[in-house]
């Protein structure tokens, strides 16, 4: 194995130290960036190409109880896309819920080494701990869904606010988790307990515990940044897709103060109009909160036309889709954290409603004044596959093509919008801090989304082409951790990436504090629980960060 | 005398202990040959606890010994018996593009061994 | 008590598909034996006793004594050398060692299949189909005022499912069973109905008709009076079973193999399924198949996550395929499509069809096995394996797909199931990567020993 690599005359672009396409060398020793090698070591002519920090997804559904149910219940998804293996990789099968070694793969192929699941329940974590094992050549992490854990909620109603910050300590470390994610804060208990109701507003209190949605938010809020978690309290607002939830999107932006909170596909949160009738754009809206407010960062959640599967923690959402075509649905609750509800689902372009979201997720990366705080995703597979990142890329980037597609879709919809008005393009710089820059300094991953020495060598080399979409659908190399695994469009190793998790100190007395509950109403072991240190393997803590 | 009746084969507290000793062991062997019958049945056969029968159709057939059971619990026409090699011997490998033979509902002849 | 004990608490049973994980185990190490098992039930007893260690060879080929380096070469070598190698079983093994068994399809081109496809392998088909709306057995436990069992005797096969359904007090059932009502369908009075408030006996091979009539009146539909001819249950037990249903707060349908075993097979689950999915317009209402072996759940798992489908899976063209009736497992003996197969912890030669049997004592079969079985007696080779959750660690999961910790009582002298395949995935791959000439790729040696897991 090459323990150095040397690239030359390659174009760099490091947003994050200020290089912008700058023809310059990459030095790579013992899988870090280095200032430079001997200079008889080889090097690679990188002429003509492009070189980027590896990408990170702050935003994804790749591994755990939920992504497994949506991969056993289409095997539809699968046929028609099969990932063969070769000598040294694994076969899977591919789709909108691709297989462990085929995820791992595929974003591999896209120039992607680092990606974050982004909802766990507790009691989940260890499975996904065990599928994020067989995710190859990605550093992955994960968030855990904890906005609607009863215990957590009873504390905040008996105004425990201490205990609540050591318990939340107490699950991420339990779980090796990444931060809290709240995802419908306050919407699980009528889901479950109430004939399958939900909760509207942010300010509506539950009958059970008599606190509301921004009662949990601000909690979380304050605690994770007190914990010093390396990433905000992730946050999937209420009234997710609902016409009018723009409101809902701002009063939870608000609730943050001036503390760090991040919002998570914020373009399935922008829509105008009355609840229960067509919705409009309100992308304007978001955005201007957005640029105004430093201390939020979100990722888009841009929707692709074409196949996707609706998985979400928010089970009332899920169900509400199924409503439309009435077809095949997965319910799982989880006892005492969280809801889920899993669909296959179809993003049309003659679809008001589908056209729609696409012109909102556009709308507000063209609208975005700052690429540092608004990232790219699609939900994956929510809004569609990851595998359509190199075309949302080109929409970005080249504004006659954007108008093509703009033509092809529902014309009422786009007329809600002002996407015709905007001729944004944006630059390679400014994709190089969306889709990597700008998600690792939102998950505080110091060695990531940049290549400055001593970084980690993830590192994705792409020709330069007119084509966009072409040239970051099959970057020429890929390194990870300083090892070649893609040359020349080909895998030439597999690699096997670590997990990313924190772990904030906290008063360990809490968990003499959780067990008469969990031992009330849970159903295995208090000691069974959680995810024992032997199963991490590869791992990194990411530290503290203070506020 | 002959006649048609439907077996269930299925599990049982008996067979699941000892399956642990081990399915080559007598205990396993021995739980896995008794059809449980309707008393009802077994009279009109002419059939008393412990008689032996044979069970067939047309993949195979077993001897296996008979208890009755009350009406109430095992409805006329219905045979139980324990999962083990003698169910085995009367069924079916065409799955019907399942993968799951007919294990359970299947349809046998049932008749008397002379002692 | 003997000198040498040693107390295993949080332990787990995985004897069948609750896999309790509130044991309490007192171990006499110096004989190798768990003398009690708290908190087991008769089969956890049974299974925690009767596990000791036997006095067997680790390895015999051709039923002789051989060494492990040899038995593993030999395995390797059939594997590699069969057109259409099988491997089946799985359900009562770590998922860390079911890693390596797709691992080794996948290297050898073979099919997968695990004991689902015997078990509830048409509830997997059905999934595929309707979806499931579904919960973990703790929100059972902790909301169900209705809880329906189908086609199952959970009193002789899962004996304490009982406590995550129905005696329980839970969060809002402060009253535990009294604050339930239990109801039991089935074709005969199993020993399960004493815990039954409504038993209701349908006629053998007719769940579907009255699953699909239950449907229609939930519909508010009119059904043909000529059902409780057909099914035996009296148009007023349907109609009351309906608005019990229909009003519960939070309902469950448990459902055994009297529904995927028996005529109708996945519509028999599908109907269930849908039953379940249509009461949610009304009321929250999950539904659940009680599965089997201990860690069945984790084989759909595993295989799942690797291939993307789970169980019945062909990797001939160097990708998963899923078809079931072509690569489960019944088939491809019955059909004699089989030339070699890999049976891990399982014993088809004792349950499968007689068909299926003939075929597997003409082909080498390789077997790991906790005790000597048919399927050993009948192996080319034959590995001697500890037992999960008894002598070796790992993780299973439960019926509910929550994932738990095993806590081992006391070592074996036989390796696991994950360290016996490991060695020939090791093996298969080394000669597959010679017989294809494979030689100068970046890293080839490293990557032969660092194959993604």
């Amino acid at each position: 194995m090459a323990s150095t690599l040397r690239f030359v005359n390659g174009r760099v672009y490091d947003p994050a130290n200020n290089i912008d396409g700058e023809v310059r060398d990459i030095c790579i020793k013992n899988g870090k960036v280095v200032d430079s090698l001997p200079d008889d070591t080889p090097s690679i002519d990188a002429s003509g190409m492009v070189i980027m920090p590896g990408g990170v997804d702050i935003h994804s559904h790749i591994a755990g109880p939920k992504v497994n149910l949506a991969r056993k219940l289409q095997p539809e998804d699968h046929r028609h896309d099969p990932h063969p293996g070769t000598n040294f990789t694994r076969s899977g099968s591919g789709g909108t819920v691709p297989s462990t070694f085929a995820t791992g793969y595929r974003y591999a192929t896209l120039g992607y080494t680092t990606v974050m699941e982004a909802a766990v329940t507790p009691i989940g974590a260890l499975h996904t701990v065990e599928e994020l094992h067989d995710t190859p050549v990605i550093d992955k992490g994960f968030y855990l869904l904890l906005g609607n854990n009863i215990y957590l909620q009873t504390l905040l109603k008996e105004g425990r606010h201490d205990e609540f910050k050591q318990a939340v300590g107490w699950w991420i470390n339990k779980t090796k988790a990444y931060t809290a994610k709240l995802v419908n804060p306050g919407g699980d208990e009528p889901w479950k307990g109430k004939r399958n109701s939900n909760v509207t507003d942010i300010d509506e209190k539950s009958d059970l515990l008599n606190i509301s949605p921004r009662d949990v938010i601000e909690a979380f809020v304050k605690t994770v940044n007190e914990l010093g978690l390396p990433h905000p309290p992730h946050i999937h607002c209420n009234n997710l897709g609902h016409s009018g939830n723009y409101k809902t999107t701002l009063e939870t932006m608000k609730t943050a103060g001036d503390l760090r909170m991040h919002l998570a596909h914020i373009q399935f949160h922008s829509y105008g109009g009355e609840p229960g009738k067509n919705p409009d754009s309100k992308a304007v809206e978001i955005a201007e909160y957005v640029n105004t407010h430093p201390n939020i960062t979100c990722d888009v959640g841009q929707v692709m036309f074409g196949k996707s599967t609706i998985m979400t923690a928010d089970a009332p959402l899920a169900y509400l889709l199924r409503g439309f075509k009435k077809g095949k649905w997965v319910n799982a609750d989880a006892e005492c954290e969280s809801g889920c509800g899993i669909l296959p689902f179809s993003y049309q372009e003659h679809v008001f409603t589908h056209a729609l979201q696409w012109a909102i997720g556009l709308e507000l990366f063209l609208l975005s004044e700052d690429p540092w705080r608004i990232m790219l995703s699609t939900d994956h597979p929510n809004g569609g596959s990851f595998m359509s990142y190199p075309k949302l890329i080109r929409l970005l980037m080249d504004k006659e093509f954007r108008k093509e597609e703009i033509g092809k879709v529902n014309q009422k919809a786009i007329a809600k919008t002002n996407l015709p008005s905007l001729d944004r393009e944006y630059t390679l710089n400014e994709i190089a801090i969306i889709s990597r820059a700008a998600p690792a300094r939102a998950l505080n991953l110091k060695h990531k989304g940049q290549l400055g020495p001593g970084a980690d060598a993830d590192i994705t080399i792409y020709d330069d082409q007119e084509d966009k979409e072409m040239m970051f659908n099959a970057p020429r190399y890929v390194i990870k951790s300083g090892e070649m695994v893609i040359e020349d469009h080909e895998f030439r190793n597999d690699y096997y990436g670590k997990i990313l998790h924190s772990a904030p100190e906290f008063d360990e007395e809490i968990s003499e504090d959780i067990r008469p509950f969990f031992e009330k109403y849970y159903s295995i072991e208090f000691e069974n629980y959680g995810v024992a240190d032997h199963y991490l393997h590869e791992h990194e803590i990411i530290p503290r960060v203070s506020s | 005398m002959t006649e048609t009746m439907i077996l269930i084969p299925g599990r049982s507290s008996k067979q699941g202990t000892s399956l642990n000793k081990g399915k080559l062991k007598e205990e396993y062997i021995d739980v896995t040959s008794i059809l449980e019958m309707n008393m009802d049945d077994m009279t009109r056969l002419k059939l008393k606890d412990g008689d032996e029968v044979r069970i067939s159709n047309e993949i195979g057939s077993a001897v296996v010994r008979c208890k009755g059971r009350k009406p109430d619990d095992l409805p006329s026409g219905v045979l139980f018996i324990a999962y083990g090699p003698p169910s085995s011997e009367l069924m079916d490998g065409d799955t019907a593009g399942s993968g799951m033979p007919l294990s359970k509902h299947m349809q046998v002849k049932i008749e008397k061994v002379a002692a | 008590m003997a000198e040498n004990t040693r107390i295993v608490k949080n332990a787990t049973c995985t004897f069948c598909g609750c896999v309790c994980d509130d044991m309490e185990l007192t171990v006499d190490l110096d004989k190798k034996v768990i003398t009690k098992a708290k908190n087991a039930c008769v089969l956890g007893r049974a299974w925690f006793a009767e596990h000791q260690i036997d006095d067997r060879p680790v390895a015999m080929i051709d039923g002789k004594e051989a060494p492990l380096e040899e038995a593993i070469e030999e395995a390797a070598q059939v594997l590699v050398n069969a057109k259409f190698p099988i491997t089946y079983g799985l359900s009562d093994t770590t998922c860390e060692a079911q890693k390596q068994a797709v691992a080794i399809s996948d290297i050898i081109r073979g099919t997968i299949d695990t004991t689902t496809s015997v078990c509830h392998g048409p509830s997997g088909l059905a999934f595929q189909d309707i979806g499931e709306s579904t919960s973990t057995l703790g929100e059972v436990k902790n909301r169900a005022d209705l809880v329906i069992y189908w086609g199952g005797n959970p009193a002789e096969s899962h004996p304490r499912h009982f406590r995550y359904s129905v005696t329980p007090k839970g969060m809002f059932i402060p009253n535990g069973k009294k604050d339930r009502t239990v109801v039991m369908i089935d074709v005969r009075k199993t020993p399960s109905a004493p815990v039954a408030d409504i038993l209701i006996q349908v006629k053998p091979g007719k769940d579907f008709e009255l699953l699909w009539a239950l449907r229609a009146l939930v519909k508010g539909r009119k059904v043909d009076p000529q059902i409780q001819v057909m099914t035996g249950v009296p148009l007023e037990t349907m109609t009351d079973l309906v608005e019990r249903m229909k009003n519960c707060r939070f309902g469950v349908l448990f459902f055994g193999m009297g529904l995927t075993m028996t005529r109708g097979r996945h519509f028999n689950s599908g109907a269930l399924l849908a039953l379940a999915t249509d009461l949610n317009e009304f009321t929250h209402f999950v539904a659940k198949p009680v599965r089997g072996h201990g860690n069945v759940t984790g084989a759909d798992n595993v295989v799942s996550w690797q291939t993307g489908y789970p169980f019945g899976v062909n990797f001939s063209r160097g990708f998963p395929r899923f078809n079931p009736g072509e690569f489960t497992t019944v088939d491809t003996l019955t059909r004699g499509d089989a030339d070699a197969a890999l049976i891990i912890a399982s014993d088809p030669a004792s349950n499968f069809p007689k068909a299926a049997i003939e075929h597997l004592k003409k082909i080498p079969v390789i077997s790991l096995d906790t005790k000597e079985t048919s399927t050993s007696k009948l192996s080319h080779v034959a590995f001697a394996t500890s037992t999960y959750g008894i002598n070796t660690a790992g993780t299973v999961y439960r019926m509910d797909d929550v994932p738990i910790p095993l806590r081992p009582a006391f070592e074996s002298p036989y390796p696991g199931d994950e360290e016996i395949l490991f060695a020939i995935k090791k093996r298969v791959h080394e000669l597959i990567l010679s017989k294809c000439g494979a030689t100068g790729a970046t890293g080839e040696a490293r990557v032969a020993s660092k194959l993604m897991l």
